[in-house]
């Protein structure tokens, strides 16, 4: 297996990981981290092409990574704050209990 | 595959593992930072030291502890007795495998894996602040607009209602 074939495999792994948790979790919470989990992933494939691509010194990857981090701070600070909102509306942190748009 | 790779591709999937499926949300939490900082372990591998460093401080430091309040929060520290898996988890393991596989199936047929890295790469500070700065200004007045926004948004959604204290 050559090193970027690894890379590769490790980043979809991670994401296979984190997308099972987000479709199987009840927790809302879990869902978010699986959620960030498949971000990191990507961010993982970004670096690897940076590393083993034709311009390393361009700079490209580095660049979307650190902007894809950025962009992920702010998701997880507004998801985390949607899920404190529905705590306090309906008492639950379960997305299969949060059922209706009423409330 | 190198040693350093195996060890940290090991500990990275069992910690993405334990993170999504053990009962206890605040352990998931714990083994969430372990798989965080076993992917800033191999962005270091990688020749990417600002970035390995950014993401210890941001996903390590700061997203760890804003899910930990969260949990802390909803109430979610004890264990549930309940099932923590939807009625079709099923189907949403089916839905993960088969994503995985036809991803490994693409990687390993790929002949982009062939690839060998450039012989020494100089990513410093220095020059990503360059870049920054020069090349990619505008997404970077982008990204701190961005930031504002959500945190403003973050603080009225989560502000208790008017007039609806419980």
């Amino acid at each position: 297996m050559t090193p970027l074939a690894g890379y590769l495999l490790l980043s979809a792994m991670l994401f296979a990981i984190g997308l099972a948790g987000a479709l199987t979790r009840r927790n809302a919470i879990i869902v978010l981290i699986g959620i960030e989990l498949m971000l990191n992933a990507a961010n993982l494939n970004f670096l690897a092409f940076w590393r083993f691509g034709e311009h390393p010194e361009a700079l490209a990857g580095i660049m979307f990574v650190i902007f894809s981090i950025g962009v992920a701070a702010a998701e997880a600070a507004v998801g985390l704050a949607l899920i404190i909102a529905i705590y306090r509306h309906y008492k639950t942190a379960n997305v299969d209990e949060v059922n209706s748009l009423k409330g | 595959m190198t040693l350093p790779f195996a060890i940290i591709a090991i500990l990275t999937i069992a910690a993405a593992v334990a993170a999504m499926s053990l009962r206890n949300l605040v352990h998931c939490a714990l083994a969430l930072t372990l798989a965080f900082a076993g992917l800033a372990a191999a962005f270091l591998n990688l020749d990417a030291q600002f970035v390995g460093f950014a993401q210890i401080l941001v996903y390590v430091g700061a997203v760890a502890i804003l899910i930990v309040f969260a949990i802390l929060l909803t109430r979610g520290g004890e264990t549930p007795e309940k099932s923590v898996f939807s009625a079709s988890w099923a189907w949403g393991l089916a839905v993960a495998v088969v994503v995985f596989a036809t991803l490994a199936w693409a990687i390993t047929k790929s002949a982009v894996v062939e690839r060998r890295p450039a012989e020494q790469v100089e990513a410093s500070v220095r020059q990503i602040g360059d870049a920054l700065m020069t090349r990619f200004v505008l997404p970077l007045e982008v990204i701190g607009l961005l930031l504002t926004a959500a945190l403003m948004g973050a603080v009225i959604i989560a502000m208790r209602e008017e007039g609806k204290s419980k």
